[in-house]
């Protein structure tokens, strides 16, 4: 049974944008993030990688490495215990720890350009560098496969000659193919025969990097009585914790992750590549603790991208514009290994219409490219982009109207998703009515200068948003004031919007709750800040500790004022019973002789964050002789269930259209011919800046969640998925071309204009 | 009865449906009668006696965390479903 809630309406706190509790910290410099970490008898470390896609190691000789002055320890896969090949539960994700390991360090083979082959610690960071760079390493280099297209043919290379496909349920080896699963529902073949028109396309998409500022780094002690203690960027402590004990073979209990600040993950810092090694050259080195930090080469080069592939999408309509059948191929580059997102983005790719008939079918396929992790609303951008390309192509072949047609199709309460599932209280008919109410789609588009065109797009997309296991602990001290351990990392605000909830419910200002993220000795366990899970799970962890905490003191004040807990009231930071009242600030100053300390905690694991919709409109120019787009007015609209924060809900939503709008049109791994990544750095890769954009309006629907007491869905991942098909479809607003292949660049806006 | 729709890898076990009707109090038990009706689907859900790592059950609207030990309700939809983590 799932608890629901009658949505809370009269706020006192929540609602509210209160200053985050750690912004001064940040804003002076004093926040400790994991590359300030300093600790007694620190050396460094560094590592070799690979500059081959696809390679077999034929030999590592780190003697000379060895025999520099100043080096402690080298490390190669030899070194790491042997791991267990099965896929275990790790915390929030699945992990294949052998893979992971590999993935860590090669093991025989090499799956990517920039894999890292072998690392040494040394007393500084330039001799660890010295030494890495004397390691020598034979290679017998292999057939490098670059899509997908060539790993799935016939005779392709097999990159990971342990894997067995699973395909449909079967067990198929010697294949680059990890997975192929479907869902399928209705007749598909008569829904699409009793269509007026059907239209089927196919995309190409490449791999595009999270590009958070922070690289990763760990330091890591491994000390003398067999304990591991790790300083590590991270979204999730606890699973560099559960990473980092499986892959060096030790109990979790032995391991303790301290928390630091993060510089953006976006899905990126979920998985661990760095603290297993710092550990493993810790105990090589005698204990020294060891810290490892990325060049952002090796941020590009050699962690999770967001899968590339290609999609292909085929939608039947009827002439009065309702949806008939939906048909696609979901084919996801996973990279070097298994485990792409493609499943996320089978969920996701038709949840935003009610559809007769329906089938999709997933492929998770390596090629010698980094293994790709999760970014932003893993998959959805991808599937978003297809559906919406063909939805946009039906409407202006059909004639009809844009918004109207998706409201005629809308998922609503009992529709079913792709896989099936149906669909609670889902706010996208909302979120549809405020786009069409808008004034930026009641605003003209407007004259373009001379030279240039101006086109307008809009897009809808879906992301189920997640739950999982969360934990609170909350103090009360004599001052009234209340301490709070979480255990969610802090990366847009969560601390403030978590705290807010405690303070909703005991009453009290949120600058009264002081939040910290402690150890993971010092809190139970919590999952990745991932999934737009925080601010709800975290956030239910909060309220109910804070009910405890109101319950203990019913407790106590019974004792005091000798009556019985039943007959004590609470509202609004008031305790009340027969004509006495006392606030809740004012009884923490006289808990004493009640029993000492009031203290509470909580640990919470729902299901779902709720159904998170999006509706954006993009006004685009394009320069026509050179291509050159400019984003001129960009609004987003969404269900945000219940904004805790505004103004942090509302900074979610824009950065996740501006990482959109960077997809669309910049973002791209570009590969030389060998599997090189060739802009490999922030100069050439491209992301946009706020120079390049204008200020991303927003319009936030509540619709709130009935799974949450204050109706809070998850926010930070949808807004990333509507831009793609929303800018593009300004572009071919602009220039009459359609486009199928991202990102679409300049030169690919003239070769589609002039046929250059 | 729960009504559990069936993946598509595991339909070729029921004869090709889409959906089944079982009476089962738990998730646990629905999946021992599942395999008693269309042997061979176990090995697809369950590994040492948990659901399989990468799978998730969707009872209602949404996915369990109490795993094989989750009550049933009367004409409860269930849903075998690829695990996911977000961003």
């Amino acid at each position: 049974m799932v608890a629901t809630y009658d949505t809370k309406t009269d706020y006192k706190v929540v609602g509210n944008s209160p200053i985050r509790h750690d912004g001064l910290d940040k804003v002076t410099g004093r926040a400790v993030y994991g590359g300030d970490v300093k600790v007694p008898g620190l050396i460094w470390g560094d590592v070799i990688r690979s500059p081959h896609a696809h390679a077999r190691i034929k030999s590592i000789d780190t003697s000379a490495a060895e025999s520099m002055d100043g080096v402690f320890a080298v490390l190669t896969h030899a070194d790491f215990p042997v791991a267990d090949e099965r896929e275990i539960s790790a915390g929030e994700d699945v992990v294949n720890l052998k893979r992971d390991q590999a993935n860590v360090m090669a093991d025989d083979k090499v799956h990517y350009t920039g894999h890292v082959v072998a690392a040494v610690a040394a007393i500084d960071r330039n001799t660890a560098q010295e030494a890495a760079n004397k390691i020598k390493v034979e290679y017998d280099v292999l057939t490098n496969v670059s899509d997908v297209d060539t790993a799935m043919a016939e005779d392709a290379p097999i990159i990971l000659e342990s894997l067995v496909g699973d395909h449909l349920g079967e067990d198929v080896p010697n294949t680059n193919i990890a997975k192929v699963f479907r869902h399928e529902f209705g007749d598909l073949e008569q829904a699409f025969d009793r269509s007026d028109l059907v239209i089927e396309r196919t995309f190409s998409l490449s791999m595009i990097h999270q590009g958070y500022i922070e690289p990763h780094n760990a330091t890591a002690v491994w000390a003398e009585d067999g304990n591991i203690t790790v300083w590590s960027s991270t979204q999730g402590s606890f699973g560099v914790r559960a990473q980092t004990a499986g892959m060096v073979g030790v109990p979790e209990s032995r391991v303790k992750v301290n928390y630091v600040e993060i510089g953006g993950g976006f899905g990126g810092k979920t998985k661990v590549y760095l603290a297993p090694i710092a550990a493993l050259l810790s105990r090589k080195s005698g204990g020294r603790p060891v810290k490892l930090v990325m060049e952002r080469t090796a941020v590009f080069e050699a962690t999770g991208p967001a899968p590339g592939g290609k999609i292909r999408m085929k939608i039947g309509v009827t002439k009065e514009g309702k949806v008939t059948a939906a048909d696609t191929d979901l084919i996801f580059e996973s990279g070097g290994y298994p485990g792409s997102a493609v499943g996320a983005a089978a969920i996701c790719v038709f949840a935003c219409y009610n559809w007769p008939a329906s089938r999709i079918t997933g492929y998770d396929v390596l090629v010698n490219k980094p293994k790709s992790a999760a970014y932003r609303a893993p998959g959805s951008p991808q599937a978003s982009f297809a559906i919406e390309s063909v939805v946009d192509e039906i409407c202006e072949e059909m004639g009809f109207d844009r918004i109207q047609f998706r409201l005629d199709n809308a998922a609503r309460e009992g529709t079913r998703r792709g896989d099936g599932v149906q669909f609670p209280r889902v706010g996208l008919e909302e979120c549809l009515i405020a786009t069409r109410d808008s004034d930026h789609w009641n605003s003209p588009l407007g004259d373009a200068p001379a030279g240039k065109a101006r086109g307008r797009g809009i897009a809808t997309a879906y992301w189920m948003n997640g739950g999982g296991k969360s934990t609170c602990d909350l103090m009360l001290q004599d001052d009234g004031t209340v301490m709070m351990n979480e255990g969610s990392a802090d990366i847009g605000g969560t601390r403030a919007s978590i705290a807010m909830q405690a303070a909703e419910v005991l009453g009290i200002p949120a600058e009264d709750v002081h939040p910290s993220i402690p150890d993971t000795d010092s809190i139970g366990f919590t999952g990745v800040t991932g999934g737009s899970r925080t601010t709800y799970a975290t956030g239910l962890a909060a309220y109910n500790a804070a009910h405890k905490l109101v319950d203990e003191l019913k407790d106590r004040l019974a004792n005091l004022w000798e009556t019985e807990v039943d007959k004590i009231d609470f509202a609004d930071g008031m305790f009340s019973s027969d004509g006495q009242t006392i606030g809740i600030q004012e009884l923490a100053g006289r808990l004493d002789p009640t029993g000492g300390p009031v203290t509470s905690t909580a640990s919470v694991n729902p299901s779902s964050a709720g159904a998170a919709y999006g509706v954006h409109i993009c006004d685009l120019e394009v320069d026509l002789a050179t291509g050159k787009t400019d984003v001129i007015r960009y609004t987003a609209v969404q269900d945000v269930g219940k904004a805790v924060h505004p103004q942090y809900a509302e900074g979610q939503i824009q950065g996740g259209a501006v990482q959109g709008i960077g997809w669309a049109l910049n973002e791209e791994y570009f590969l030389t011919d060998d599997g090189a990544m060739a802009n490999k750095s922030f100069l050439d890769y491209r992301m946009p800046t706020s120079l390049d954009m204008p200020m991303i309006d927003t319009i936030m629907v509540e619709v709130p969640n009935p799974l949450h007491p204050y109706g809070v869905r998850g926010v930070g991942e949808v807004p990333i998925c509507p831009p793609l098909s929303a800018v593009v479809q300004a572009i071919h607003g602009a220039t009459g071309k359609r486009y199928y292949d991202l990102p679409v660049k300049p030169g690919r806006i003239l070769e589609a204009t002039n046929g250059n | 009865m729960a009504q559990v729709f069936l993946p598509y890898a595991l339909r070729k076990y029921a004869g090709g449906v889409e959906q089944v009707g079982m009476l089962a109090d738990t998730l646990g038990e629905l999946i021992d009668k599942l395999e008693a009706a269309y042997p061979g689907m176990k090995r697809h859900l369950v590994v040492d006696g948990a659901l399989k790592p990468g799978l998730a059950a969707v009872v209602g609207h949404t996915a369990t965390r109490r795993g094989l030990l989750q009550k049933l309700e009367d004409d409860v939809e269930v849903h075998f479903i690829t695990a996911i983590s977000g961003g």
